[in-house]
């Protein structure tokens, strides 16, 4: 977590805090789907927001979903406070490859700047190269960086700036 | 970001009565930069149709009050562009087959792949770009096919279609007469687009708008520097149009320098740009257009006799709209049909004093005056009908005056557009479906004042 904190303070360059609170996710377990409702959880972060001028950002482990899709590797407000994340398909081992804890952990990197870049109003970007490119399966978030590409960088900048 | 028609980001709307099917797919395209909104039921979302502003709807079948099938009709019926996708349950899959058949796109069953969504909308985009891409293809072909638009069933036009017919497919010089308004542009594209030359340009000069220093580089191009202003060596439109035609719109205007120029090229098929000494030879067909008395400007010495010889080869004359007044009801409903459709108008026809008028009048500006009128009409027309008060026929003229013939009624009907428009020569030109120069030649000829 203290590797994660310092990667996002380094690319938002704002200061990331980390919140060690827990509540139960119960409420938004789905026993058909063995899966857990991000949207809920959502709602139960922004419970938890310490201040209005904070972004809040969850990290699971567990499998979410929203409901009318199969999956989903986490889920932002556009424009708004908080997100929430998940390693549960990040990982190797669910495809039947071998654990790769490094892979894991830049794959994760990766979709929390990812969320936390749409609750800054970012919207999906077609550079392959850039971390706003949306991807459906794990293997191609491989391929994206960490960083956001210069247009979405200056919308970012934009949206600090009149906040 | 994808865009749709416009210019504008790809709109999606999400008919559902779930909160949560409706509240995840507006999030997850709005993410993706399209631009998005949900509809409880089948009111809400009727209320949110209007014709193009939805370019992809998705459907749930299952709808409280009217279910997903009869609106997937209703929509169609609203706009029959809209792309529409079903959601569906494991359980209702017959009918979103069903639905398939009634027009929809694709269907998706909850809960759907993200990364079948998310290609099943790149596709519907591409589709869609497709479409409307083939549609302005078809529309420029259907610009370079024009002798469709060459309206007419009158015994003058059937003789023009079958010269045209005739003189396409050699490679004669045509000379095409007629008075301003009659289509004479339409008539040289037709015979370039039914000749072998059709796969290579027509380049039209209007030979009226030039003056005399311009000709020369026009016609021929120039090298840079070749006068203050060459700043870059230019094409001109004989080296354009080489392998097609060229056509010579009002060749009776050109200024006898250009004249002599012009007789030369007719004859080498070759000459030199202006401040170059490189000699070009060009391929071309000529067809040139008049609404002068070319014999009379020979005889008086305006016109060389020679030139005039060799671009008077067959000569093609197209009759003035009084002369063919059987045409007018079939220009009128042709002109009404294309130009209500893409003016998105409901005015479907004429009512019979609005036709009777408009056969009765002589139409001095010819086709390009109908057409203008019918436009004007269909803008102020209230029903679906055009009526005579929407017709743009001063009053006057709205009845046969005492002196009937032609000069009097172009003399009084040119005199009242200039009053209407309280003389402004530019919007009384395009009122009359005339140019500027016309117009000055005629206030000049009648004589009339302010």
């Amino acid at each position: 977590m203290g590797d994660l904190s310092s990667t996002l303070s380094n690319i938002f360059k704002l200061p990331v805090f980390f919140l060690q609170k827990s509540f139960s996710l119960k409420e938004g377990y789905d026993g058909v789907r063995n899966q857990f409702n991000s949207t809920w959880i959502l709602s139960r972060l922004l419970e938890q927001l310490p201040d209005e001028s904070c972004k809040l950002l969850g990290v699971t482990s567990v499998d979410l979903y929203v409901p009318v899709l199969t999956f989903v590797f986490g889920e932002a407000q556009l424009e708004g406070k908080a997100a929430v994340v998940s390693s549960y398909r990040l990982r190797d081992e669910l495809y039947g490859l071998p654990k790769n804890p490094e892979r894991l952990k830049e794959r994760l990197e990766k979709e929390a700047i990812h969320e936390l870049g749409h609750t800054f109003g970012l919207i999906h970007c077609r550079r392959p190269e850039c971390v706003m490119y949306s991807v459906t399966y794990a293997e191609e978030i491989d391929f994206k960086s960490k960083n956001f590409c210069d247009v979405c960088s200056t919308i970012l900048q934009g949206k600090k700036d009149s906040s | 970001m994808d865009f749709g028609k416009n210019n504008k980001p790809v709109s999606i709307l999400v008919v559902d009565d779930e909160f949560s099917v409706r509240d995840s797919l507006t999030k997850w395209f709005k993410e993706d930069g399209y631009r998005a909104d949900a509809a409880a039921d089948a009111t809400e979302a009727l209320k949110k149709l209007k014709p193009g502003v939805w370019d992809i709807i998705f459907l749930d079948i299952k709808l409280p009050g009217m279910d997903g099938m009869e609106l997937q009709q209703r929509i169609k019926n609203i706009d029959p562009n809209a792309t529409i996708i079903m959601i569906t349950a494991y359980a209702s899959v017959d009918t979103a087959v069903k639905s398939l058949k009634e027009g929809a796109y694709d269907y998706v069953t909850k809960p759907v792949d993200p990364d079948y969504l998310s290609h099943l909308v790149t596709n519907v985009i591409k589709q869609r770009r497709l479409l409307s891409e083939n549609i302005q293809l078809k529309e420029r072909i259907q610009e370079l096919y024009e002798i469709d638009q060459i309206i007419g069933e009158s015994p003058a036009m059937s003789k023009v279609f079958d010269l045209i017919k005739t003189v396409a497919p050699m490679d004669t010089t045509v000379m095409i007469k007629g008075e301003s308004g009659t289509g004479k542009e339409l008539i040289a594209r037709a015979i370039h687009s039914n000749s072998p030359r059709r796969f290579f340009p027509i380049i039209t000069v209007n030979c009226g708008g030039l003056t005399e220093g311009l000709t020369e580089s026009e016609f021929f191009g120039h090298e840079k520097g070749a006068f203050t202003g060459a700043l870059y060596r230019r094409k001109g439109k004989f080296e354009m149009a080489n392998g097609g035609t060229i056509f010579l719109d009002e060749v009776g205007n050109i200024d006898p320098k250009s004249q002599t120029d012009l007789l030369r090229v007719i004859e080498t098929k070759q000459f030199t740009r202006v401040g170059g000494d490189e000699v070009i030879k060009v391929d071309f067909r000529l067809i040139c257009a008049t609404n002068r008395d070319l014999e009379l400007a020979v005889k008086e010495g305006k016109f060389r006799e020679d030139l005039y010889y060799r671009l008077n080869v067959f000569s093609i004359s197209i009759p003035p709209l009084r002369e063919r007044r059987s045409d007018i009801p079939l220009l009128c409903n042709y002109f009404l049909k294309r130009l209500a459709s893409s003016m998105n108008k409901p005015v479907t026809g004429f009512s019979s004093e609005a036709m009777e008028q408009m056969e009765a009048y002589d139409w001095p500006g010819n086709v390009r005056e109908l057409k203008n009128a019918i436009e004007r009409a269909i803008v102020v027309a209230k029903g679906f009908s055009i009526t005579v008060e929407d017709l743009p026929i001063p009053p006057s003229l709205k009845t046969v005056p005492e002196d009937q013939s032609l000069e009097a009624v172009e003399r009084a009907h040119i005199e009242n557009i200039l009053e209407q428009m309280g003389w402004n020569i530019t919007r009384s030109a395009e009122m009359l479906g005339i140019d500027r120069a016309t117009l000055y030649h005629k206030i000049e000829k009648y004589g009339l004042r302010k």
